[in-house]
């Protein structure tokens, strides 16, 4: 198997570092293994590309692409961490905290949260530019062990996906277009659907901010202990290279 | 730079309020701890609930903001602040963002949120025992605003110190590299939003 892989092997570079690459591979794929990280939201390890945040957004040739969804290719010039490329980012981030209701300071997701960890990672911190929409969105606490705040989805499609594919059942769906675009559940509401805490799209993983709540469990970790006080976002990616 | 020439340098003012906020950020103030001393050394405070003066007595160098807008008052307080300070610093996720009083403005789901907060807090909630059945309206009270407001939509802010409280590192280290002009932005790893 490797030795079929190194002949379809092929390199590229990433901010001017080397990349090794396999056909068939995004840009996303080979960076992660080369310890190079691309910032990302809806991508996510073990499900289907998306591609629709675009906060993967590099430049390849002189194009923006995402780079979770485009193949790498073979002597490829990809700008990942340039100034550009990061000031879209922030914006793209800001964005998605100004079209939700995200009040980190009781957010059960806080520290743990990717788009707050992006927003960290990406220096999210001048005075914004951008209205609060402040959006009315709904709640539902109908199951016993799940909860879901919409007010924090960020439709990132992550829950879609693992249920379909992972899960087999189809729960979540979008709803809505645009702006007003938000998952919704296939049911009158989360009780009604056959939602399992147990589910993979349910699982911590999956949901990057605090929309898909698993009761009772909130806050258990404390501040200084959850998972991104103890690094910035992609870190653990980026500690492959040392 | 030798001792007697640093104490020739004139003192920075700064001046702080709390507009709708807990104060837990003026608390955090205070978790600068000893190195209180050290920024007694390069400022003074001027209007402040610290100092318990009410009023700005001269121009300031640095407003501290901490709450965002609820009601009238807060809006005449940060524009005074505004006209005041040279320098103007939104501290904390309520002066930011709107943070906590915020949760009033959408997330109630209810086309009146502000109606329905104060009839949940006076009237109608589980635990009230409010023998007035009115919600207070005395002339004193300061008019409450339809929404809470982040202080960047009712001032130009010039910098914001997040996280709700902010620790007293990212308090200490933001004013004491304004104040000696090297202030370039904040590591990464002390950006907190909670
Ligand atoms: S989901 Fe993330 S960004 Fe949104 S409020 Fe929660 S912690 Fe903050
Ligand atoms: S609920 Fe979570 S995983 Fe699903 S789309 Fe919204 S943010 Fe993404
Ligand atoms: S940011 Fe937090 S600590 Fe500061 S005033 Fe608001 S609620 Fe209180
Ligand atoms: S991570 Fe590539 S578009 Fe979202």
């Amino acid at each position: 198997m490797s030795g079929t892989k190194k002949e379809t092997g092929f390199s590229f570079t990433i901010d001017g570092v080397e990349v090794t690459a396999y056909a068939g591979q995004t840009i996303m794929e080979a960076a992660d293994e080369a310890g190079v990280y691309i910032p990302r939201l809806c991508d996510h390890e073990g499900l289907r590309h998306q591609g629709s945040c675009r906060v993967c957004t590099v430049k390849a040739g002189g194009r923006s692409v995402s780079a979770c969804t485009q193949p790498a290719a073979p002597g490829q010039a990809v700008e990942n961490e340039t100034p550009h490329l990061n000031k879209m980012r922030r914006d793209l981030v800001e964005m998605l905290f100004h079209e939700g209701n995200h009040l980190c300071p009781i957010c059960e997701a806080s520290g743990k949260c990717e788009l707050q960890a992006m927003a960290y990672r990406l220096d999210m911190t001048e005075a914004t530019k951008f209205p609060y929409l402040e959006p009315c969105r709904a709640l539902d606490a109908s199951h016993p062990d799940i909860a879901l705040d919409t007010n924090r989805c960020i439709s990132c499609g992550r829950c879609i996906r693992a249920s379909q594919d992972v899960d087999g059942k189809g729960i979540f769906g979008y709803v809505g277009r645009g702006i007003h675009r938000r998952v919704a559940v296939n049911g009158a509401n989360l009780a009604d659907t056959d939602a399992e805490v147990t589910d993979h799209a349910i699982s911590k993983e999956v949901c990057p901010v605090g929309c898909i709540i698993r009761k009772r469990i909130g806050f258990v970790t404390p501040i200084g202990e959850r998972e991104f006080d103890k690094g910035l976002i992609g870190h653990d990616i980026e500690e492959k290279r040392k | 730079m030798s001792v007697s020439a640093q104490t020739k340098l004139p003192k920075a003012r700064i001046a702080t309020a709390s507009l709708a906020g807990c104060f837990g950020c003026h608390m955090a103030i205070l978790d600068i701890d000893e190195r209180l001393i050290a920024l007694m050394k390069l400022v003074d405070v001027d209007r402040s609930p610290l100092t318990d003066k009410k009023r700005f007595t001269q121009r300031c160098d640095i407003g501290i903001i901490e709450g965002g807008c609820c009601n009238e008052e807060n809006v005449h307080v940060l524009q005074d602040f505004r006209r005041n300070c040279d320098v103007l610093i939104a501290l904390g996720q309520c002066a930011i963002m709107g943070g906590l009083p915020a949760m009033r403005n959408a997330i109630m789901h209810s086309d009146a949120p502000l109606l329905e907060c104060l009839d949940e807090a006076y009237i109608t909630g589980r635990y009230i025992r409010n023998k007035t059945h009115n919600v207070p309206n005395d002339p004193a009270l300061p008019l409450l605003l339809d929404e809470v407001y982040p202080c960047n939509q009712v001032v130009k802010i010039d910098y914001q110190i997040p996280g709700c409280a902010p620790g007293g590192d990212i308090i200490f280290d933001t004013l004491a590299k304004l104040l000696t002009g090297k202030f370039r932005g904040f590591e990464r790893d002390m950006i907190k939003f909670d």
